[in-house]
């Protein structure tokens, strides 16, 4: 593995809310074009952490590296150009509560963009299009919007600029099976077809078999395991044991392995 | 692979005639940075040359992404087989697929209906607003009505009422607001003092600043002071807290748990405000006074044991008792404005804001349409 395949470096992370302490000298990395789940209990700091990288939190220790550039080091104009080569699925889709779908689809690219505003409506129709949106969905307002389909939804928003990095905080959560397989093939394909990396916080262990290449385990304050799935689920730490030894840990791995 | 920091070369479009048929040659890199110049070329190109002459050449594309494949595959969307071999010239990885994979995934949205301008239009928004504002007094009534009833049921069983919640109220609305309440009466008082001891004085008549200030404390401001801030304070408070209470399905979980929003939320705010607001009223009142009488001193030195001895003289206590009486029914007022509101809001944040813009402008309206309608009946009852 040679240094330019990593796009993000965690290195001796460090947070902390107070005298509570979330990470202690967290070490992480996610390889360029993969497909990186991060999976923990409860308030093991998954979100912080995405926060962390995403600039949401500034980190209490340690430094964030993105394509060997620390983050902390960057100049503003850097940091922008950063901004614009991802995009970012909340857990609850974010949305603008003011605007319809195609306009919240729209805000990066009339921030960032020189275009005609029909073309920008276009691009903003065929994001929502490879979401998995239906067409009428488009002059909707988020609140007249399906918890699924505001992830679709949000989906669309974090693909408007065509980002190398997608940031997925739970991305299957309160949808229906058919709902979440559905969306993990669409990031398959996605990925696939763009190129994409993404990083997926998930507590959804179908989408852990079928679409990440790797996965994270944060526990006791830092990362104890990243590798694929099939080597993970050998792991002594006991957390780890816990998670996949369970009855829907042993349902899914029952099944066969992604390929690669 | 591009990197988090690939620099984007320029995109360019060269068209060249080859006899009938168009060849459109993409250069560079087709990003969504790089092509929103060529969106009207390329419309052009599509709109006056027949779809089955339009070829376009790869060979020199560099990186494209789902955008540049969208805009460059529209050109080809007229035609029947826009997959077509004899489409393209040279080979680029993905493009050819990521073009076809665009153009079955496009989800078109109809555009909004404009219902157009003209005098109709500006006739059926001023129809609308009407009947908006009849159905908001319907609806405030009806509010007003079930708030009754809910009381006549708990004043028949008084232990249903929420006593801590009440006393929590009352403090948050009252004894919070009294500095701001006193302040600002305070002030009123003085500047009242002031324009009166300027006036009169050229009547020679300056000792009639202290009715001037007692009448108008007494009868008007004191409360008016009182409600307005009441309004401003504690009726948005309440619009919001119930507001986000509906956004997060909480009044939900307490009907399905059989207890009643308006026993739970409306009648504690409701009893607290009207037992708040005569007490604030008088301690405005008080406040109001004192101001007008440190004025009076200070400018027509009458010495605030005179200008007390001369209120109980000439102002009749009836005054105070106008003052009063308006109180409790602005606190019912304000409190039942902003409930209702409050259990109006929607599930996104957008009505919230707007509730509680509304419930503040209505409740503040109110109060000022019944101080008026209060004083059509007090002048008819020379009071």
């Amino acid at each position: 593995m040679s240094r330019s395949d990593l796009l993000i470096e965690v290195r001796g992370l460090r947070s902390q809310f107070g005298s509570h302490v979330v990470h202690d000298g967290l070490d992480f990395e996610v390889r360029r074009g993969e497909i990186q789940g991060i999976v923990g209990g409860s308030g093991s700091g998954k979100s912080v952490l995405l926060n962390t990288i995403l600039g949401l939190k500034q980190p209490d220790g340690g430094e964030i590296f993105f394509d060997g550039f620390a983050k902390s080091k960057m100049r503003k104009a850097e940091r922008t150009a950063l901004e614009r080569r991802w995009g970012v699925l909340f857990q609850s889709g974010a949305l603008f509560s003011s605007l319809t779908v195609q306009e919240n689809v729209m805000v990066p690219l009339r921030e960032h963009i020189k275009m005609p505003v029909s073309l920008m409506r276009e691009i903003a129709d065929l994001k929502i299009g490879l979401s998995g949106l239906p067409d009428h969905a488009g002059n909707k307002l988020p609140s007249e919007l399906s918890g699924g389909m505001k992830k679709r939804a949000g989906l669309a928003r974090a693909l408007a600029m065509d980002p190398d990095i997608l940031f997925l905080d739970e991305p299957t959560a309160g949808l229906d099976p058919i709902g979440a397989s559905e969306f993990d093939t669409l990031i398959l394909e996605l990925s696939k077809a763009l190129g994409l990396t993404v990083v997926m916080i998930t507590h959804d262990l179908d989408s852990l078999h079928a679409i990440c290449d790797r996965v994270a385990v944060i526990a006791d304050k830092r990362i104890v395991a990243n590798e694929p799935l099939s080597t993970l689920t050998q792991h002594s730490h006991p957390w780890i044991q816990e998670y996949f030894g369970g009855p829907r840990g042993r349902a899914v791995l029952r099944q066969p392995q992604k390929e690669g | 692979m591009a990197t988090a920091f690939a620099p984007i070369t320029t995109a360019e479009l060269i068209t060249r005639r080859d006899e009938d048929k168009i060849i459109v040659e993409p250069r560079g890199d087709w990003v969504v940075e790089t092509i929103g110049r060529f969106d009207s070329a390329l419309k052009r190109i599509e709109d006056s040359y027949e779809p089955g002459n339009i070829i376009i050449d790869l060979t020199t594309l560099g990186r494209i992404d789902t955008s540049g494949a969208y805009l460059l595959g529209r050109t080809l969307s007229r035609c029947g087989d826009p997959d077509g071999d004899w489409h393209y010239i040279g080979e680029h990885g993905p493009a050819r697929q990521l073009m076809a994979d665009m153009r079955k995934r496009l989800a078109i949205c109809p555009p909004d209906v404009d219902e157009g301008g003209g005098l109709v239009a500006v006739m059926s928004r001023i129809g609308r607003g009407l009947e908006s504002a009849w159905n908001e007094t319907v609806d405030t009534f009806a509010f007003f009505g079930r708030t009754v009833t809910t009381f006549s049921s708990i004043a028949l069983i008084p232990a249903r009422l929420r006593l801590t919640a009440t006393v929590h109220l009352m403090e948050t609305t009252g004894v919070n607001a009294l500095p701001i309440i006193a302040v600002l009466s305070f002030f009123i008082g003085a500047v009242v003092a002031f324009m009166g001891a300027n006036l009169l004085e050229t009547f020679g008549a300056s000792i009639f600043t202290v009715e001037l200030v007692g009448l108008s404390v007494l009868r008007e401001f004191g409360v008016l002071i009182t409600a307005i801030l009441l309004a401003g304070r504690s009726d948005s408070a309440f619009t919001a807290a119930i507001g986000s209470m509906k956004m997060q399905q909480e009044i939900d979980a307490m009907k399905v748990m059989g207890l009643d929003p308006y026993e739970v939320l409306v009648i504690p705010r409701v009893v607290a405000c009207v037992i708040m607001a005569p007490l604030l009223t008088f301690a405005a009142m008080l406040t109001g006074v004192i101001g007008g009488a440190l004025v009076s001193w200070a400018t027509l030195d009458i010495s605030p044991t005179f200008f007390i001895t001369r209120m109980q003289d000439t102002i009749d206590y009836t005054h105070f008792l106008v003052g009063m009486s308006k109180a409790p029914v602005f606190g019912l007022v304000i409190a039942i404005i902003g409930c209702r509101h409050g259990l109006k809001v929607g599930g996104d944040v957008e009505s919230l804001g707007s509730r509680v813009t509304t419930s503040v402008v209505q409740s503040i309206f109110a109060v000022i349409v019944i101080d008026a309608l209060f004083a059509l009946l007090y002048l008819e009852l020379d009071i």
